[in-house]
């Protein structure tokens, strides 16, 4: 199997500490060096997760960071894919692994975000769609996931109060990671008083912008062995995909989906694709998971995931959370970290931050938090302009 | 700002999104792809202007309860009142297509599958320019 080694994974507390990103970046980095047990000058690659801001990065990631840590002259990579930034990080530092062009990678994120909606760059861009939507129609990112929240009700009879139970059960494990934003449980009655952000959506159904830092050290196998770690958690998968035409359901930043008049559209959808692919690649299915962290960017799209990632069937989510299944103690715990509802957006952190979170939770090390016994987790996002992304770790 | 993208009338009866239709595959696009065809079984390169369909079914709505953020424009000095935005199936079409609702329609009006239709809206207005978008209205039931 294509297997590269986790042997290091660190994170800066999450929260709006109004610090510069790398400051955050370095901090994570450090740490998860520290995990590893490797020194900085060992590390022979950096890739850095991106974001991009009023158009115009302002740093590029990798050697701002490498900067950071101390010019060492290791390889350096920058990575950008909006949510998906992170996990294709880690696909490149395992693609330099595998081929053999750097043995032990650095991977960090970072973001101090804006308050409030995130918006695009200023000026008149009408070839931008991104600059498109939020001038013609206004939709900000939750309006979209409104746009799902309420096709669910419809389609599959959820309610608001299978959303609020969503992040009930997420704050509840956020309130026992260190590194969570919020770490405090939230009540229903707490969600249904929080004001309509967009309807159905209310305040607390929608994650906030934070700031953050994740970080990994990936290395080969065999440099895993050598340098003593005999049974390191393993990568096994990383999808990167994109849609396959006609792409159905509006995504961001889109104003309409593609005309399926000329062919009809792919079954299955994009983003069980997303999963698909790494299933295929890992050589497991959804049974074999013992957890997974997922983007709830709303708490309805957290449902959404579950169909998605084949844990239940299409329509089910619902049910599989009334039944308790996904919540810690169940019986595929879902967002044991607490999810971006309790950590907040720092966008090019948050897909490495899902595999420190499967990281620990594989080494048995989650304190509160972890599953009994966990062999196999997976993580799943997805981007803006159609891509997505999932990473499978075992132990 | 959107040149092409929908009809240049005032008239409500005649108003229609604008996309535009591969001749080698028929696929179609909004808004208008006018370069390459985007379905990559089809070499095609050659699209023409054709009006979407004047009324479609709710695929799900929203709202906007807070003022979203530049580039949209609004008054920052007037109270916010919050729009209506609409994902709007187009049978013919086979295609979903977003927009804000008519002024005065909300939530409350509507339900996935109820039949809405194009009418022309004011997008914004500065001094003495109105700029024209499209808006999703329901359907008046015929009787
Ligand atoms: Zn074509």
């Amino acid at each position: 199997m294509n297997e590269v080694a986790v042997l290091g994974a660190g994170m800066h507390p999450w929260g709006k500490w109004g610090r510069s990103f790398i400051g955050y970046g370095t901090a994570a980095a450090g740490a998860a060096l520290a995990d590893a047990g490797i020194d900085w000058p060992d590390v022979r690659s950096v890739v850095g997760a991106g974001t991009l801001r009023c158009g115009y990065p302002g740093h590029v990631a990798g050697a701002a960071f490498a900067q950071a840590l101390g010019w060492q002259g290791a390889r350096v990579t920058s990575v950008y894919a909006a949510c998906a930034s992170g996990a294709q990080a880690i696909d490149t530092a395992r693609a330099q692994i595998l081929a053999g062009i750097a043995e032990v990678v650095l991977v960090v994120g970072a973001d101090s975000a804006p308050k409030g909606f995130f918006a695009p760059a200023g000026g008149d861009r009408p070839d931008d769609p991104d600059w498109l939507r939020f001038r013609l129609l206004g939709a900000t990112n939750p309006a979209y996931f409104a746009l799902y929240a309420r096709r669910r009700m419809a389609l599959h009879g959820d309610t608001t109060d299978d959303f609020a139970r969503v992040k009930v059960k997420n704050a509840a494990a956020g309130a026992l990671n260190p590194y969570a934003r919020y770490r405090t449980a939230v009540s229903a009655g707490q969600v249904a008083a929080s004001p309509v952000v967009a309807d159905p959506l209310r305040l607390l159904d929608v994650c906030a912008t934070s700031d953050g830092g994740a970080a990994l050290v990936l290395s080969s196998m065999e440099y895993a062995r050598r340098h003593g770690a005999g049974d390191p958690v393993r990568i096994r998968a990383v999808s990167t995909v994109t849609p396959v035409y006609p792409a159905s359901g509006p995504g961001l930043p889109d104003i309409a989906t593609d005309s399926a008049v000329a062919v009809d559209p792919p079954a299955p959808g994009f983003r069980e694709s997303i999963a698909r692919a790494a299933y295929e690649e890992a050589a497991l299915g959804p049974e074999d998971l013992s957890l997974a962290e997922v983007y709830d960017l709303s708490t309805a799209m957290e449902l959404q995931w579950y169909e998605d990632l084949g844990l239940c069937r299409p329509g089910e989510g619902a049910g599989l959370l009334r039944a308790g299944a996904t919540a810690l103690g169940g019986r595929i715990p879902v967002n044991t970290s607490g999810g971006l509802a309790s950590f907040g957006e720092a966008v090019p952190a948050q897909a490495i931050a899902q595999v420190c979170e499967l990281t620990w939770q594989l080494r048995g090390t989650a304190g509160a938090r972890q599953v009994p016994g966990a062999r196999a987790g997976m993580t799943a996002n997805q981007g803006l302009f159609g891509h997505g992304s999932a990473v499978v770790a075992v132990r | 700002m959107v040149a092409g993208w929908f009809t240049d009338t005032e008239d409500e009866e005649g108003f229609r999104l604008l996309g535009t239709r591969c001749g080698a595959c028929s696929a179609v696009f909004f808004p208008r792809e006018d370069s390459l065809c985007r379905n990559p079984a089809c070499a095609g390169d050659a699209l023409t202007e054709v009006p979407l369909s004047k009324r479609g079914r709710v695929w799900s709505y929203t709202d906007g309860r807070y003022r979203p953020p530049a580039p949209y424009v609004s008054d920052p000095e007037a109270p916010w009142e919050p729009y209506t935005l609409l994902a709007v199936e187009l049978e013919a079409e086979r295609m979903v297509v977003l927009g804000q609702a008519a002024p005065g329609v909300t939530v409350a009006d509507l339900s996935v599958g109820v039949e809405v239709e194009v009418v022309p809206g004011i997008l914004s207005e500065d001094t003495g320019t109105s700029w024209t978008t499209w808006h999703w209205r329901p359907v008046e039931e015929e009787r």
